[in-house]
């Protein structure tokens, strides 16, 4: 794993030292809270509807046993035992008073973390394919160029006061679980025909009030032009940007209304004229940074015991269903651990669950934890050999839910019962749809759903590429619910359609009932996934179970 | 029936605490959404506001909330509204943990 340099730990700890000034002057008066407001903002630092909120950097959402101890720390020391993990792999804080958050900080920067550019128009935390490094369909660990974006980016003169705010997403393998289309930057690695890795560059994609997906401006880029590459594209967006609304200020927005082939003549135009100037700096950096996200000594040892436990107890065998993947060395398995609970807050962790987290990574986890944009926590590398005991002390803990990628797995974001931009909540939502589904013991039947909800269009909650997308609103003073069907985030990226008018809170959950009793009554096969069935019958059909009345009352 | 125009309360968050507070009449910011001046007249709702502003270091973001009369003092009209004198609905964090409205116990 990444260790900070001097360099790092200077910038970070002086970083800390200037805001603990501001804040203090904030509160003695001698700033007003419009200077305060956006130095706060670069610090991670929002004011929501109940208290502040403090929003903390996860790169690439790897951390260790040690950090992940000190956010329970600091989720018992200075707010109320929790945290909330986000789908950008940051965790939010929600109830940090002001004169606390320079000793927030401060503790953050003891385990080389930070809250820097997780808000503000400038380059954001850069999120990465949370089974990095582990996953069996892996070319390479994206995660060093994840970490030399993060340094490239880190208070680049630049690209501070970009038009808006700029998000890259990065993964390493070809299945894409770090929805890169779907962000300012994606970047996938790909093999070209000689069978070099490099990426496939896509530009443009972002949910939101206008979702898009991404338009690949580069079908192939060596890696050794990445860095200059990306620089090349903020500095076109950096020109062209719409500074003039904040509506039409997002890179989608700049690719649409200047074209694909024109920008990606004015990127191809810019990183010819700064490429020389790189001379290898980045590239003897990186492959310093790559020596640091070595592949752990992986333990050589019989998994038969595993073999054995999986056939013999049907618990453990439905968690190994769903919460395990494949792993690059076929006596490992990669790990994921449900924030899902049925019933619980999407993406939420006690202080004491992160504890038991930090240990049995350390016990069975090479030192390893990941944050996946899909508010799961990810042991990476875990010896099968070593399952049966680990899924034993999760279940103690309350976090052997066996719901990956099920109808329970759901994304929500914090939604109206925190969040100052919200229209209407989302948590209240998932929870009923994961206990309704769970008391209907549908859920392993259903088979694989992703649905995904947003208090809001800013869309938080990914929800235009759930398969099953939901977006609170405001209607006349009532909360409304928007269904969108067909959205995905994966490399075969689509953006859900809507499937009609709004329903209330009241009317939302059968609604959804009746959607998937629809889906498991014109399904092919069990083996039909529910996106499956909406590629292959259209809208139709789950529109006629979503709005029952309108079809008999159009048939009469 | 003809509708009475919407009557108002000053809010604003906390400094300090970040917390939602309201204006009352005798000028306090009050945890309670209740003791608030509910103000029917627009001219004196705008004056109200900018007094609020003023207070830069007690507070933050004042502005004009829809409210009406309740059996306990004013209410609030919108669901936002209604939220941000609670809490949030997942947990019972914020006021609705916390009776007296004096804010959290640790200050």
């Amino acid at each position: 794993m990444y260790r900070y340099t001097d360099f790092d730990e200077a910038f970070v700890r002086s970083r800390v030292a200037q805001f603990s000034g501001q804040v203090q002057r904030r509160i003695d008066g001698a700033l007003t809270e419009e200077e305060f407001r956006p130095l706060r903002l670069m610090n991670g630092l929002y004011l929501q509807l109940h208290a502040y909120m403090l929003r903390v950097a996860i790169p690439y959402g790897t951390l260790n046993a040690r950090q992940m101890r000190q956010l329970a720390l600091i989720a018992e020391r200075w707010d109320k035992g929790y945290g909330h993990f986000t789908t950008r792999q940051n965790i939010q804080f929600n109830w940090p008073v002001l004169q606390d958050v320079p000793a927030i900080l401060a503790a953050l920067a003891d385990v080389e973390m930070h809250a820097i550019q997780t808000s503000g128009n400038c380059v954001r935390n850069v999120t990465a394919d949370h089974f990095a490094g582990a996953a069996a369909d892996e070319i390479e660990d994206p995660r060093p160029i994840a970490e030399l974006l993060r340094q490239w980016s880190t208070d680049h003169p630049e690209f501070q006061f970009l038009p808006r705010k700029f998000k890259i997403a990065i993964t390493g393998s070809p299945n894409d679980r770090a929805v890169t289309r779907a962000h300012d930057i994606g970047l996938r690695m790909v093999r070209n025909a000689g069978g070099e890795p490099g990426f496939e560059v896509i530009v443009g994609g972002g949910l939101g009030r206008t979702p898009m997906i991404g338009h690949t401006v580069r079908e192939f880029l060596p890696k050794a032009d990445l860095l200059p590459y990306v620089e090349a594209i903020l500095s076109v967006y950096n020109m062209l940007g719409r500074r003039d609304n904040k509506y039409k200020a997002r890179i989608k927005i700049t690719v649409f209304e200047t074209g694909v082939a024109q920008i990606t003549a004015l990127i191809e135009e810019r990183f010819a004229e700064i490429r020389p100037a790189f001379g290898g700096a980045d590239q003897a950096l990186l492959a310093e940074i790559e020596a640091a996200f070595a592949a752990p000594t992986y333990r050589r040892a019989a998994t038969d015991g595993y073999d054995a436990f999986y056939q013999a107890d049907p618990v453990f065998r439905s968690w190994a269903d769903t919460n395990l993947a494949a792993h690059k060395n076929p006596d490992y398995a990669v790990v994921s651990i449900s924030l899902k609970a049925h019933g619980a807050t999407p993406g939420d962790a006690s202080a004491d669950q992160m504890r038991v987290m930090a240990d049995l990574a350390e016990r069975y986890g090479h030192d390893q934890l990941r944050i996946s944009h899909e508010q799961n926590v990810i042991l990476p590398h875990v010896h099968k050999s070593h399952l049966p005991m680990l899924h034993a002390a999760l279940h103690a803990a309350g976090l052997g839910t066996a719901n990956i990628g099920l109808i329970s797995d759901i994304i929500a974001c914090p939604g109206m019962d925190y969040c100052a931009l919200a229209t209407a909540r989302s948590i209240p939502v998932a929870q009923e749809i994961a206990l309704r589904f769970a008391e209907l013991q549908l859920e392993h039947a259903i088979g694989p759903l992703k649905i995904k909800i947003s208090g809001c269009i800013n869309a938080c909650g990914h929800h235009h590429v759930g398969h099953i997308g939901i977006l609170g609103l405001d209607r006349a003073g009532v909360e409304s619910y928007q269904i969108t069907l067909g959205g995905d985030g994966t490399e075969t990226a689509a953006i859900g359609e809507r499937a009609g008018p709004g329903f209330s809170a009241t009317e939302l959950l059968p609604a959804i009932e009746r959607l998937i009793t629809t889906y498991l009554q014109i399904r092919d096969t069990q083996a039909e996934t529910f996106l499956q069935t909406f590629r292959r019958l259209g809208l139709a059909p789950f529109k006629a179970a979503l709005y029952p009345a309108e079809v008999t009352s159009d048939a009469a | 029936m003809s509708r009475a125009p919407t009557a108002k309360v000053v809010t604003a968050n906390d400094l300090l605490l970040g917390d939602a507070v309201y204006l009352t009449a005798d000028d306090r910011w009050s945890r309670q959404h209740t003791e608030a001046e509910l103000i029917d007249d627009e001219a004196h709702a705008a004056i109200r506001l900018l007094y609020a502003e003023k207070q830069k270091n007690t507070v933050v973001g004042a502005y004009l909330a829809d409210a009406r009369q309740g059996p306990n003092g004013p209410e609030p009209v919108h669901f936002r509204e209604a939220f941000r004198t609670r809490g949030p609905s997942n947990y019972a964090h914020g006021k609705q943990s916390d009776a007296t409205g004096a804010g959290p116990s640790r200050t």
